[in-house]
């Protein structure tokens, strides 16, 4: 009898071996994650506070400065 | 923060509208259908009869196909929050944390683990231990929505938290109320309830298919039997908790309640508009009719709104404008708080930067006597709070009809199929089919009236939408928005040719 964590790899292995639909649908998930993650996330999506400030304190002193200055129009 | 520039803030909105409609055109499809696998599933085991694990594989593998082309659509809203909403981000950090990190958990261990069970595990484990896993996927995909809801509900109706002026975050007090926020607990019933109804939809479209094709007709019968009482219950509950969310918004977003009404100008015992056609030309307080065609249900908001036939309703000039009898404070008076808000806090940042303690300490006091109106203090004229109204009005009429059409075609659908005549019922297989299409529209309408009827705020009148944006150049968005637009379009294609090339298999398919 194997062990339980080799169980649990051959469950995984066969299962993934014996898809049919499931491999055309692994396909669209990793193309989707790739376009996701290499490219949107990576060129277009930079995360604004993050890459603008290197401290919490300067970002808190950011939005600070963004809320507590008079707004011309807010909609 | 200066001139915000509205085409920014529009075409932000925009972006983000346009990921959250296309992600919610896959989510409600898993809510649903998850249950109604492990419904099948459990018929199945109960009865040992091979037709219903067949059944139940069929469907099992369309809930698949969609999973796996929805699956992460979701994330690029969050991207979205740290580069186009990173004021917004910031200050709820504190409070969305908690939630996202326990919907991505429960998220991760049901719904991955017990997946894989359920797709890879027939035969392999145990008919009990394969049942419990469709059950987990189905508990776990509903569970997750209620973590994302929960932070939505927050968003309406900011409970349970305190505003940090070191910070600028609104830091959270009470995580149980967060949590059992009477908006969150009715967005998460109303939203699963209705997703329900949106995969007996599809069940009802694809066994209607079979059925005027004329094949797999055992399949289809037995299908639609058990969806429709599914959907039955579901379109009670989804009534119940729709009325339970009208009744919150009466009494936390009254605006919205009187923009999805259409009413302008409100009254003791308020009638409900059952059908009406809005006059475009109606502009606040110009005395025009804002219907050109009603029919109403006399006093049904006010029992709607407050559970009682002569209460006021506050129409939207009451809100912008107040009304003394009523002894509703107007948008002038709150922004005047809102801005003397704006200015404490002002005092208070510039009192800390020097080091005087003492003036911060005045200034802080002074800025919490006016903190619940800050928002408001961004608003450059009463008028700026009012959503759009006709957009509002025509999305929940919408959603009203359509909910009822379902209801109809649940009930038929259950007594044709206990009668087991639904196969000869020619004239109405059509309606079936067309019910899924409907059922999209019903949902993504819902969610118009839910978000649109809210505007302008990104935080229930603690913060605007303009003020919430990052500060960045218009052109990236509209690039990003319409390569997000390809992007999602390439994948519902991807799912309706996958999704129709399996159904056209059918279950020997599965």
């Amino acid at each position: 009898m194997a062990s339980y964590p080799v169980r649990v790899f051959r469950f995984y292995r066969d299962g993934f071996r014996s898809m049919t639909l499931g491999k055309t649908l692994w396909k669209v998930i990793l193309v989707k994650l790739f376009i996701m993650f290499a490219v949107l996330k990576l060129f277009f999506f930079p995360d604004f506070l993050s890459t603008q400030f290197s401290t919490d304190e300067q970002r808190a002193d950011y939005v600070m400065e963004q809320i507590t200055a008079p707004a011309q129009n807010s909609n | 923060m200066g001139e915000i520039d509205l085409a920014l803030v529009n075409w932000s909105r925009a972006q983000f509208a346009l990921t959250a409609m296309y992600h919610w055109l896959f989510v409600p499809l898993t809510l649903g259908l998850s249950f109604l696998c492990a419904f099948y599933e459990t018929i199945y085991v109960k009865t040992g009869n091979e037709e219903w694990k067949q059944l139940t594989r069929f469907w099992m593998t369309l809930f698949g196909i969609n999973f796996a082309i929805g699956v992460a659509t979701g994330i690029i809203l969050e991207f979205e929050f740290g580069t186009n909403w990173s004021n917004y981000s910031w200050m709820v950090g504190d409070i969305f944390g908690a939630p996202l990190a326990i919907e991505g958990i429960v998220a991760f261990f049901l719904e991955a683990t017990f997946f894989a069970v359920m797709f890879f595990g027939w035969d392999r484990v145990s008919k009990g231990f394969h049942l419990f896993s469709t059950w987990m996927v189905a508990i776990g995909s509903n569970l997750s929505a209620l973590w994302i809801l929960v932070a939505n509900g927050w968003m309406q109706y900011p409970i349970g938290m305190e505003f940090n002026p070191e910070k600028a975050r609104f830091e959270m007090q009470n995580f149980w109320e967060v949590l059992f926020s009477p908006v969150a607990i009715a967005k998460f019933t109303h939203t699963t309830s209705s997703s329900f109804l949106v995969a007996v939809m599809f069940v009802f479209a694809v066994s209607s298919y079979y059925l005027i094709k004329r094949r797999h007709v055992e399949m289809a019968k037995r299908s639609i039997l058990v969806a429709s009482v599914f959907g039955l219950i579901s379109f009670a509950y989804a009534g119940l908790t729709g009325d339970e969310s009208a009744f919150n918004n009466a009494r936390v977003q009254p605006m919205k309640l009187a923009a999805y009404e259409g009413l302008f100008e409100g009254k003791k015992g308020a009638d409900l508009v059952a059908f009406g056609i809005m006059n475009p030309n109606k502009t606040l307080g110009d005395g025009q009719d804002p219907f050109l065609f009603e029919v109403a249900i006399p006093r049904g908001l006010s029992l709607m709104g407050k559970r009682q036939f002569d209460a006021f309703i506050p129409g939207v000039y009451d809100l912008v404008y107040g009304n003394e009898d009523e002894n509703i404070v107007g948008y002038d008076k709150k922004i005047e708080r809102g801005r003397k808000a704006i200015t404490d806090l002002t005092a208070y940042k510039d009192a800390s930067k020097a080091g005087d303690t003492a003036a911060a300490e005045v200034s802080l006091a002074q800025f919490k006597e006016n903190q619940d109106y800050l928002g408001f203090g961004y608003l450059e004229r009463p008028e700026d709070g009012v959503p759009p109204v006709q957009t509002s009005y025509y999305a929940f009429h919408i959603m009203v009809y359509l909910a009822v059409f379902f209801g109809l075609i649940c009930l038929a659908y259950l007594v044709y199929g206990i009668k087991d005549t639904i196969a000869e019922k020619r004239w109405l297989l059509p309606f079936g089919v067309l019910s899924f299409f409907l059922a999209m529209i019903a949902s993504q309408a819902g969610w118009v009236v839910a978000e649109v009827g809210r505007q302008p705020w990104a935080i229930q009148n603690m913060l605007p939408v303009g003020v919430a944006t990052s500060n960045l150049d218009v052109g990236n968005v509209m690039t990003t928005f319409w390569m997000f637009a390809i992007l999602f379009t390439l994948l519902l294609l991807a799912e309706v040719k996958i999704m129709l090339n399996q159904i056209n298999k059918g279950p020997e398919g599965a």
